[in-house]
């Protein structure tokens, strides 16, 4: 046996079972095609057994797991089609273009069901960016890309979240989300239905970029990775709009009988899914696929993945009308094939056959599939310890909330954000900077909010309860603008699965985020999988990013977290334990992450957050917040900013006075009512036993917070302001 | 009144304009495909905004080869109304329609985000409901709205009163803090703004409102002088 299937990164074992299939060797093309195949990033071989703690069905669900989206039942025969994946390895050595295209394969994924996309999302993790001349350059070139890719799609993007944490370094975390809306009866797949079907290829031509990302992607970065520069895809925006014009108004025409997005694993990849999906076969022929470089080989073109393609199964006899819709938007479609049912996946070269495989043995239903050894790492223990009598009082509250107010993770993403074009299809009601963003559905009073969220240093510490609380925030977040909850799409970005420490924390993050979904009823519609986010020297914090959606029945009453109005009162829901345990403020002025994270009680959490929806639904609440990083001092001034408004805060405690301010006990938030409501606030909140307090009301310009009849907090909201907001700026210098 | 929205390949501010027209000012607008050789029949012809051909060279230069750009001429010398809004706005600058050119903003980096206007003149058919001097926050969203022009135009510019809108905070470097120019005769305009993003309370901003709302008034009143 020769062992060049170390080369294509399969074990000894995996080429033994290539054998079976086979029943001979491989020849060099059928081998890297299960070397893409087989990788981690498209077989999921290393994740898909722990799939089952997931709650995937539900009466809204209609695509679940397993497609090129989830799609989810909003109502009047509407629904909205989502998913988010990462493109952290090619980001970590071409920002712009890992971002970039990173946000091009996800708007395909969903315009391969024939939804329209109306939004996209990101979620960023970059090392410590103070002082570090690499982590301003990869920011600097991720923000461009999201950027550059998203605003000539004319797609917005509204809402996201950047940290930055020294477990970063030399692996950031670039996720991109996107959303598309979509009718009922128009939903497609990815099917390579109906015999003698013709299977189309649309797009950019194909060349030698992005050879082998996907199993570039399932290895750990090294010093060598920069020499895979070749691995990374360069995009062409303009290129995907055309596509995703053409492919909307082909769509209309009847003619499609499936749709797949040419993405990880390139014409590999495609043609195995739809066959699986469909009749089980496929034939084609790698010398009618269009190239744009000479000489390019058989293998070459099966695994390429350059961007902005599409394969697409025609009726046949239809090919003609396909052509000239295609054209109409100064595009070529080709036939490159046709669908069988003898179940093998035919590569042909003119005429020769080159490669013949079952095509199911390559999707991931042939995959292998491991249990992977899991084991609690070391760190576990001994973050835990934590005496809160080690740790010192701060003399001067206001200087340390101005320190947390312009620190890398507190302070305003608005240099961010103000590089995406988050207001195009005018349907952004609100922008980034609050809670979630929330869209209107142009023709219905209906809206959808969106939101993505983790906590990876809450992961780190307790993998389990983090990523619950990861789940609960992103509903939470959801619920202050007056949403709904429905779905989650799951980005999870983790460390190498072979080292048995690593593959624990993401068994316990998906044990705890199939918890927090059930008990919120919010399945887990798509996501995907990123294992080997680690360097020579270290892992990332499992960072498991939950996107979510919820529907807003009425988008008159949606809620935002500003302060609206002086002499409102404002309100303390929940209640504040001793929980600085992993709080940003224990590892921004204490420089510890370590301790016991927030308890999380589903029933508390459950119960406000249905208590809070309803009050904004009759109309009671000015604004909401949600408590998390930082805590409540940092939520009250987040909620002071966009009026540039004050408080006058009094509040009675027996706890320390920085557990009072920044601790980040979960299930809170900060409220805000007229006087009048404020009868009727009160009488539902004992009628419901919700905890809470009335901590004082909104005032002009000053930002004032006493405890026990001693002032704490006394600050000018403007500086705050100034602070907050300057200092993405002043990092990125 | 009829309306058309040019698609050009690249164009994504052609649905947005598209709502402006038909559901804020309730008047009958199509789309027209950027390979059209005529535009008989329209009273205004709008150039969303977008990046027509990927706008991988000056943004504007390819779109100004258009089929329908000679249709836009045409349209333009008849006296009739045009408005360019931000890529729009390059592609006329492009096209020779309007003066001066529009160039990367001076951070280097796309911008999005609402902000002050200035109302220089309201002597337009596209600005006659505002007031000048008035203050309007619209929105932009733009990396190349930096204006440019040599000082015989812009004083030319000045002297004939075809600077109608400016930035109050520069955002981009333009010259003279030019957001927003016309023609001399007043009937082709050209801005960077978004005043289609700014047309409904949901979206929380009404500024842009008057600007569609006066072009309809001044086709009314041509109508009723025909």
């Amino acid at each position: 046996m020769n062992n060049s299937y170390k080369a294509v990164g399969l074990t000894e074992k995996e080429y033994k079972k290539i054998i079976e299939y086979l029943n001979r060797e491989p020849n060099e093309l059928e081998l890297n095609m299960y070397g893409v195949m087989w990788s981690e990033h498209c077989s999921y071989k290393n994740s898909r057994a722990l799939f089952r703690h997931f709650p995937t069905s539900g009466e809204r669900v209609l695509q679940g797991p397993g497609e090129n989206a989830g799609i989810i039942d909003i109502g009047d025969n509407q629904a909205i089609v989502m998913k988010i994946e990462s493109h952290n390895h090619p980001s970590a050595i071409e920002p712009y273009q890992g971002a970039a295209t990173g946000v091009g394969g996800i708007i395909r994924d969903i315009f391969a069901m024939g939804a329209r996309p109306i939004a996209l999302l990101n979620s960023l993790r970059f090392g410590n960016i103070e002082g570090s001349e690499r982590v301003k350059y990869l920011v600097e070139g991720v923000v461009a890309g999201i950027a550059g890719y998203g605003n000539c799609m004319g797609i917005p993007t509204v809402a996201g979240e950047v940290y930055f944490n020294e477990s970063y370094n030399g692996n950031p975390l670039v996720n991109a989300m996107c959303v598309g809306i979509i009718d009922h009866d128009k939903i497609h797949r990815g099917t390579a239905s109906g015999v003698g079907n013709s299977v189309m290829y649309i797009g950019a031509p194909t060349g030698r970029d992005g050879m082998g990302g996907a199993s570039f992607a399932s290895v750990e970065l090294t010093e060598e990775s920069e020499e895979k520069k070749s691995a990374v895809q360069v995009g062409d925006p303009f290129m995907e709009k055309l596509l995703l014009e053409a492919c909307l108004e082909l769509l209309e025409t009847g003619s499609i009988v499936g749709l797949q997005d040419l993405g990880a694993a390139g014409l590999t990849s495609a043609c195995c899914e739809t066959a699986t999906r469909g009749e089980g076969g496929m034939e084609i022929d790698v010398s009618k696929v269009p190239r744009r470089e000479k000489g390019m080989l058989p293998v070459e073109i099966m695994i390429s993945e350059s961007q902005e393609r599409m394969l697409l199964i025609v009726e046949k006899g239809r090919e003609d009308e396909v052509r000239k819709i295609v054209e109409k938007w100064g595009l070529h479609a080709v036939t490159i094939g046709k669908v069988t049912d003898n179940g093998r996946l035919v590569v042909k070269d003119k005429d020769e056959v080159v490669a013949d495989v079952p095509a199911y043995s390559l999707d991931s239903s042939g995959a292998p599939k491991y249990y992977k050894e899991y084991q609690e790492p070391l760190y576990i223990q001994q973050v835990k310890r934590l005496q809160p009598e080690s740790v010192p009082e701060p003399k001067d509250y206001n200087e340390t909330l101005m320190n947390l107010l312009s620190s890398p993770n507190l302070c305003s993403k608005e240099w961010v954000y103000k590089q995406y074009d988050h207001m195009v299809r005018t349907s952004t009601v609100v922008k980034p900077g609050s809670d979630a963003a929330v869209m209107r559905i142009r023709g219905t009073k209906k809206g959808i909010a969106l939101t993505v969220d983790c906590n990876g240093r809450y992961c780190y510490l307790n993998p389990r309860v983090g990523s619950a609380i990861a789940v609960t925030e992103a509903a939470r977040n959801l619920v202050c603008s007056g949403a709904k909850p429905l779905a989650v799409t799951d980005g999870l970005n983790f460390g190498s699965p072979d080292k048995p420490d690593r593959f624990r924390q993401f068994r316990e993050s998906i044990i705890g985020i199939g918890e927090a979904c059930r008990e919120l009823d919010t399945p887990v519609i798509s996501g995907n999988v990123s294992f080997y986010n680690e360097t020579e020297t270290q892992a990332i914090y499992p960072t498991p990013i939950i996107g979510m959606a919820g529907l807003i029945e009425d988008i008159d009453k949606h809620c935002t977290m500003h302060f609206k109005d002086e002499k409102d009162v404002i309100i303390h829901i929940g209640e504040t334990k001793e929980e600085l345990g992993g709080s940003e403020y224990l590892s921004r002025i204490h420089g510890l992450e370590k301790g016991a994270i927030p308890k999380l009680d589903f029933g508390t959490e459950k119960r406000h957050q249905a208590f809070i929806l309803s009050a904004i639904e009759k109309g009671l609440l000015k604004s909401a917040h949600d408590i998390s990083d930082g805590g409540l001092a940092i939520a009250l001034a987040e909620c002071c900013m966009e009026k540039e408004l004050g408080i006058k805060v009094q509040m009675e405690s027996m706890l320390r006075t920085d557990v009072v301010l920044f601790s980040e006990s979960q299930s809170r938030f900060v409220v805000s009512c007229s006087p009048e409501a404020l009868t009727e606030l009160q009488r539902l909140m004992d009628l419901q036993e919700i905890p809470y307090e009335i901590l004082g009301t909104v005032e002009s310009e000053d930002f004032v917070i006493d405890i026990n009849n001693k002032n704490i907090v006394a600050l000018k909201v403007k500086d705050m302001k100034e602070a907050w907001k300057g200092a993405f700026q002043c990092f990125m210098k | 009144m009829k309306f058309g929205v040019i698609v050009f390949p690249g164009s994504n501010c052609d649905i947005d304009c598209f709502h402006a027209v038909k559901d804020i000012l309730g008047q009958e607008v199509e789309y027209i495909w950027h390979d059209t050789k005529e535009l008989e029949g329209y009273d205004c012809i709008i150039l969303p905004g977008g990046f027509s051909y990927g706008d991988y060279l000056r943004c504007g230069a390819v779109a100004r080869f258009s089929k329908i750009m000679d249709a836009v001429k045409v349209h333009a010398a008849k006296g009739k109304l045009v408005i360019g809004i931000c890529n729009g706005f390059q592609i006329l600058t492009e096209a020779g329609l309007l003066p001066g050119a529009l160039v990367r903003n001076i951070n280097l980096k796309f911008i999005c985000d609402t902000v002050p206007l200035r109302v220089e003149s309201q002597d337009t058919p596209f600005t006659r409901l505002y007031n000048k001097g008035e203050i309007i926050r619209i929105p932009i969203a733009h990396g190349e709205g930096n204006y440019v022009a040599d000082e015989e135009t812009l004083k030319n510019m000045k002297e004939n009163g075809q600077i109608i809108f400016t930035y109050t905070n520069n955002p981009n470097g333009s010259m003279e803090n030019i957001a927003g120019i016309c023609n001399e005769k007043k009937n082709v305009l050209g801005m960077m703004p978004h005043p289609e993003r700014a047309c409904e309370e949901i979206l929380g901003n009404t500024d842009g409102r008057r600007l569609f709302e006066s072009i309809l008034l001044s086709l009314e009143e041509n109508r009723k002088h025909e």
